[in-house]
């Protein structure tokens, strides 16, 4: 065996050690911190992508820990499914430690960086074993890992509101945990097993009992949970408004998008198609419920008076958008679900991360401060524009290429209605979005503001190092709408897939 | 007639989008940047003439950019209606680059640099729409427009133009949501959205689905402002002239009844539209928009809104034209889109131009006028004539064509709109003419330092003016052959 048979494993045992080399170093050192942190990172998004062509040319690969087969063993799976999801994620992740650096020295305290890294690591790490396990114990344990890195670092904000914000979230965050993790014990008791590929085999047996309907429901509520599904959200606003900036991206792009990744790879491939249409017909009230999210979510982001908490909740919507693919269930509404997934990764994190750079600026997020920004800082309203616009859906963005195939599912499975709500919702979208850039670009910086205090506009554009990344996620919106054939490349098979197909 | 494959359509659509990135990065240096446009602008026309020659013999230019999404790709193709289209853009893009640089020069406006930018991208975007070989394509170029508009119709940034604007983009985004579902409601039904002369829906689908189906693409369509969803129109003529011209004329609204055409000759089909009775819905909406908003131009005393209420008026003459369902009929709405654009963005072009060296809004302010401007005035008359259907100008072809497909298609009815709608027009053109050129003033040191406009101004406006009389000499060259060979596509007949 070479070394590229143990990439699997090495994508999640390097960044452990990395954590623990990052505490190391930073305690001999701060300044060693972030290029740990970066080259680990790097590394592991150019691993995850050859994975990615890996699987794609030659299949599934099954990596069994220690050589110990499954079920006795823990087994890592990489499918064209969690492939894609690896990238995307690493993509975002890799984007958000090189704009980590700046943000954080201006919002964290200084005797906390070390520990910011370290815990950043712990995230991304915890993430990654998510996505790549094949044992659905294992991803409980990383879902632990990933969230109490979460809890932390959202608390790490100089912000007295960010440990309320914290608090809120670890209770319900356990909750959600305890839930998963009542699931997954009933799912053994009725099995006798925890590979994943294994219960799909098994568990058609059993779908008529009780156990097996609780299972999924405690499963079902959890994830709910953890990916912010309408009305189960309240945590994410108050999480994603009070974090440090580089975490609020990470979180709102990585992170959400790793929970509604396991939410499928339950749902799809655990229980299968044949058990959430045709046993526990679950779809439709997903469908039902994920338009009141598209809806609701929006509605309360056009309500909102700060940048950061506006994003938070267009992402209670835009969470709506992938739920709804799941509730569609066939291959074209699930395409466009995995292409939101990356889509709205893509441009959520681009857009947090012009809220961070005007943080890093003015010290604010209050639309109302930000009349005639772009005028100082063209090139964080520009990408703002131009994610928002993906956001919109206007083509040819990815957002609105994600969108399209939703709304072409929807009409191949004769929901008609349900169709009229996502383009309600992208209607929406434009208002929210469209708040900021009238503000932007065609607000007064001078004008009558009734306030006695003159606002403190920024001055000039944030640091390179923030900038880059940004700017490259806006043209990532485009490039990914213009290019879609290569993503589909990708995201076909993963559709397949999840349908139970090849 | 046969298909020529090549990347020489993208690159008409590329030059103006390549220049949009020059215009950003050579923002400070002003001649420069105008340079940038004037080149790119001239250089879009030519390629778009290179192509002509091989439209006029029949030949489609196809080029396909990129697989896109199930119901289309991403392609693009030139065919004689759409070089309509893209002649008039391309040539009247490049009078009202001068006209705008003129125009904003002489009025000292601010943010120039973002004014001409949007400006190329929007050109782009109409050219795209023109050259689309599918819905899906359309669709996308036509999104583009209406985005990019946006910040040249508020360019003002007054709260009544952040009102206006708001006012558009509602319009114009809930259009393109219900043009979506139009063109995925088309890829449902038929499998494809690829554009076939005398239409591809025939069969696929019950009566009444297609009849929402044409309804949806009507309210998709909304660019083309027919009454009651026009209010975008007038409001957005808070703009700078140059961008009323742009809207009126070169790209905004004729993109719209450009897209009705398309719908009409390229989706549904003539024949198909008989069978659903579309004919009659098309024909009602046209003549109510064509009357009331003739009344409409009548009580307004402010000359661009004047003007807006006409263009709403005229463009459907268009959507008349097509509701004949004849070849005639045809003819006339597909000959009225490059007529109208050109007599129609002289008035603005004047309108602008007496905005520029009389600060005057008002008609009841503009009393004598003419005096001090004698061309100007002359070109705005005579404009009008043409949009009234008098000799020597443009408009009487497509009025013609019109009288005669109401004639042939049975319905004296709409003979009887034509003929209204005419004296309309003389009833709120002619006063315009009368207090420009034959009053005088109340108060003679108003006018006292009144003088023609700028060169850059006054010369589009003349050639505008110009072109409208060649065209009513020389029909044929080249907008009546490209029609001719249009029409003989979309009712299969085989050209001599």
């Amino acid at each position: 065996m070479t070394i590229i048979n143990h990439v699997p494993v090495l994508l999640v045992a390097i960044p452990i050690i990395a954590s623990l080399l990052i505490l190391a170093a930073g305690w001999y050192d701060r300044r060693f911190c972030y290029p740990i942190a970066l080259i680990t990172i790097l590394s592991q998004f150019v691993a995850s992508i050859a994975i990615l062509l890996q699987v794609l040319d030659g299949g599934t690969i099954h990596y069994h820990l220690g050589n110990w087969a499954p079920p006795l063993g823990i087994e890592l799976v990489i499918d064209s499914f969690n492939g894609f999801i690896l990238v995307a994620i690493l993509l975002l992740a890799a984007a958000t430690i090189i704009y980590a650096r700046r943000s954080v020295e201006k919002e964290i305290a200084p005797d906390k960086i070390v520990s910011f890294y370290v815990l950043f690591q712990l995230l991304v790490t915890g993430l990654v074993g998510m996505t790549i396990t094949g044992d659905i114990f294992n991803l409980y344990v990383f879902l632990e890992i990933s969230s109490i890195a979460a809890y932390t670092l959202i608390a790490s904000s100089r912000k007295p509101h960010s440990y309320v914000a914290s608090f809120n979230y670890l209770i319900l965050g356990s909750i959600a945990a305890g839930f998963i993790l009542l699931g997954i014990g009933n799912l053994y008791v009725a099995t006798g097993t925890l590979n994943m590929a294994e219960l799909a085999v098994m568990l058609p047996a059993s779908y008529h009992l009780a156990t097996i309907h609780s299972a999924f429901l405690f499963l079902m509520i959890g994830f709910s949970i953890k990916v912010a599904f309408f009305p189960l959200h309240l945590w994410l606003p108050d999480a994603y408004a009070e974090s440090p900036s580089a975490v609020t991206v990470l979180i709102s792009t990585v992170m959400a998008k790793v929970s509604v990744y396991a939410l499928f790879r339950i749902l799809f491939t655990v229980f299968t198609t044949a058990y959430i249409i045709d046993s526990f017909p679950v779809t439709g009230f997903i469908l039902l419920m994920s338009t009141v999210a598209i809806v609701a979510g929006a509605v309360l982001a056009i309500a909102q008076e700060d940048l950061k908490r506006m994003l938070a909740y267009s992402s209670v919507s835009q969470i709506g958008y992938i739920m709804f693919a799941l509730g569609v269930a066939n291959e074209i509404a699930l395409e466009g679900g995995l292409l939101h997934i990356l889509g709205h990764a893509v441009m959520k994190g681009c857009l947090f991360m012009v809220a961070g750079m005007i943080i890093y600026r003015m010290g604010t997020s209050r639309l109302s401060d930000m009349k005639g920004l772009s005028k100082t800082m063209p090139i964080s309203c520009a990408a703002f524009a131009l994610a928002g616009a993906s956001m919109i859906g206007i083509p040819p963005t990815i957002g609105f290429m994600s969108k399209y195939y939703l709304v072409l599912g929807a009409f191949e499975a004769g929901l008609w209605p349900y169709a009229a709500v996502l383009l309600i919702g992208s209607l929406l979208a434009a208002i929210y979005i469209w708040r900021f850039i009238e503000i932007a670009y065609f607000g007064d910086p001078h004008g009558a503001d009734h306030n006695e205090e003159q606002t403190q506009t920024a001055e000039r554009e944030g640091p390179l190092s923030m900038l880059a990344p940004m700017v490259g996620l806006a043209i990532l919106c485009l490039l990914f709408g213009i290019f879609v054939e290569v993503l589909m490349q990708a995201v076909g098979p993963a559709a397949l897939l999840l349908l139970g197909g090849a | 007639m046969a298909d020529i494959n090549g990347i020489f359509p993208a690159v008409v659509i590329a030059i103006p989008l390549l220049a949009s990135v020059l215009i950003l990065a050579t923002g400070r240096y002003e001649n420069l940047r105008e340079g940038v446009t004037i080149t790119a602008a001239s250089a879009m026309l030519g390629a778009v003439l290179l192509m002509l020659p091989g439209v006029l013999a029949g030949n489609r230019f196809t080029f396909t950019l990129l697989p896109m999404v199930p119901g289309g790709d991403f392609a693009l193709k030139v065919d004689a209606f759409g070089m309509v289209f893209a002649l008039v853009a391309a040539s009247l893009f490049l009078l009202n680059s001068f006209y705008a640089i003129g125009y904003m020069r002489a009025l000292k406006e601010h943010a120039q640099t973002r004014f001409f930018f949007c400006l190329a991208v929007a050109i782009a975007a109409a050219i795209g729409i023109a050259f689309s070989a599918n819905l899906l394509t359309l669709f996308v170029f036509y999104e583009i427009l209406t985005i990019i508009t946006y910040p040249l119709v508020v360019h003002v940034e007054t709260p009544e133009a952040m009102k206006a604007g708001r006012k558009y983009l509602a319009y114009l985004l809930i259009g393109g949501i219900f043009l979506l579902a139009a063109v995925i409601l088309t890829y449902i039904l038929t499998g494809t959205t690829d554009f076939v002369a005398g239409g591809f829906l025939a069969g696929s689908g019950s009566a009444l689905t297609l009849q929402i189906l044409f309804l949806l693409f009507m309210v998709g369509f909304v660019k083309a402002a027919w009454m009651p969803l026009h209010g975008w129109l007038p409001a957005a003529m808070v703009a700078p002239t140059p961008v009323s011209a742009f809207l009126h004329a070169v790209a905004v609204v004729t993109a719209g009844v450009f897209g009705i055409v398309r719908i009409a000759g390229w989706v549904f089909g003539m024949d198909l539209m008989a069978m659903l009775g579309l004919g009659t819905f098309l024909a009602i909406i046209a003549s109510f928009t064509i009357i009331v908003a003739s009344l409409f131009a009548l009580a307004e005393d402010n000359l661009k809104r004047r003007l807006a209420y006409s263009t709403v008026s005229q463009l459907s003459y268009i959507l008349l034209g097509v509701s004949m369902l004849s070849i005639a009929g045809m003819t006339g709405a597909m000959a009225h889109i490059p007529i109208h654009a050109f007599l129609k963005i002289t008035l603005f072009f004047v309108a602008g131009a007496v905005i520029v060296s009389a600060g005057k809004e008002r008609i009841s302010e503009m009393k004598g006028i003419g005096r001090k401007m004698p061309v100007t005035a002359v070109m705005f008359a005579a404009a009008a004539i043409g949009i009234c259907g008098l000799p020597p100008l443009a408009g009487i072809i497509s009025k013609i064509y019109l009288a005669l497909g109401a004639v042939e298609g049975g319905v004296p009815f709409l003979l009887l709109v034509i003929i209204i709608s005419a004296v309309l027009n003389a009833a709120y053109f002619f006063p315009i003419i009368y207090t420009m050129l034959f009053e005088t003033p109340d108060d003679p040191k108003v006018l006292a330092s009144v003088s023609e406009p700028p060169l850059t101004m006054l010369i589009p406006i003349v050639l505008t003016a110009g072109v409208s009389v060649l065209i009513f000499f020389f029909p044929s060259m080249p907008f009546m052959d490209l029609i001719e060979i249009a029409i003989a596509e979309i009712t299969h007949q085989v050209l001599p």
